[in-house]
């Protein structure tokens, strides 16, 4: 699907605010409200607009530290990965799994109460996971997100 | 202060961001009208900050992925404001974050195919101040992102 300018501008606006209506998202754009609503259709049926993410702040709900593992898997093979992946998404405390090349196998996001709650999470959880081999770890300290190329 | 409720509200919130107030509520165990408060006060306090969509990217197209680790030169003053704000000159950018560790700041680039990701990581990552060094981390699969804290 090629978009066009009305489109990305939707994107854009829904991006930043996803709880607008076809209504308000047309009125910004100048667009009305059924044709803005056939866009929006159109770009859910596409799988581009893929869902929405509630934004909450994590410091003022106790979640002070976020933290990135760099993982290394220290044996590998189909099975070894399935376990490895099995076992890492049920931490209630990961966030993001993600399968890379390059210097590690995994990178993974934490989210922990603070500094000694995460070092509770990585004895426990982290560094007993079936699989895994050299961790490195690096604490958030800003975290900015881009509209990307609409 | 956050009660059970709240956190009952906001884990059902995250789960399905798409529910309505009644649809929440009935989840949450409490009446409709007493979680639209809570959610009111939630968004009062700022501790419930808004909704964003989520866009696929490979649905339109981007099908890299690539996570670049990056060192920065220290010993200039004022490097982090100035690599931070050239890269947020760069579209394919979706992400910038700061660390405490061995890496300085990463970014989160996409591009639609490999030459595509060549032609923006020549032309432009490298061209960003301050760089001493820099690892790349592609993507093969994401296995789980959504994000949500463990209420």
């Amino acid at each position: 699907m090629t978009l066009d300018d009305m489109d990305r501008a939707i994107l854009a606006a829904l991006q930043r605010d996803a709880t607008q209506t076809a209504a308000a998202v047309g009125g910004r754009i100048g667009l009305s409200q059924p044709a803005t609503w056939r866009r929006i259709k159109r770009l859910r049926e596409a799988g581009i607009l893929a869902g929405q993410r509630v934004s909450l702040d994590a410091q003022a709900l106790g979640f002070g530290v976020t933290v990135f593992l760099g993982v290394k898997l220290a044996t590998k093979g189909r099975v070894s990965l399935d376990d490895f992946e099995r076992a890492v998404t049920a931490i209630p405390e990961v966030q993001l799994v993600e399968h890379v090349l390059g210097l590690y196998d995994y990178r993974i996001r934490v989210v922990a109460r603070d500094l000694a709650d995460f070092e509770r999470v990585l004895r426990r959880r982290v560094m007993t996971l079936p699989g895994v081999g050299d961790v490195e770890a690096n604490v958030l300290l800003s975290d900015e997100r881009r509209p990307g190329p609409i | 202060m956050l009660d059970d409720t709240d956190r009952r509200l906001l884990r059902q919130l995250q789960a399905e961001p798409t529910l309505t107030a009644a649809e929440l509520a009935q989840r949450a165990g409490v009446s409709a009208l007493k979680a639209t408060r809570r959610l009111g006060r939630l968004q009062e306090q700022g501790i419930l900050k808004g909704q964003h969509a989520v866009i696929d990217w490979a649905a339109l197209g981007y099908a890299v992925g690539v996570s670049l680790r990056i060192t920065l030169d220290k010993t200039q003053a004022r490097a982090f404001d100035e690599f931070m704000e050239a890269a947020r000159g760069i579209a394919e950018v979706t992400e910038i974050q700061t660390f405490l560790g061995r890496v300085d700041v990463r970014l989160s680039v996409i591009a639609r195919d490999m030459p595509h990701y060549q032609q923006i990581y020549r032309g432009q990552i490298l061209a960003l101040p301050h760089i001493a060094d820099i690892e790349a981390l592609m993507t093969v699969a994401t296995l789980l992102n959504d994000e949500s804290l463990p209420l």
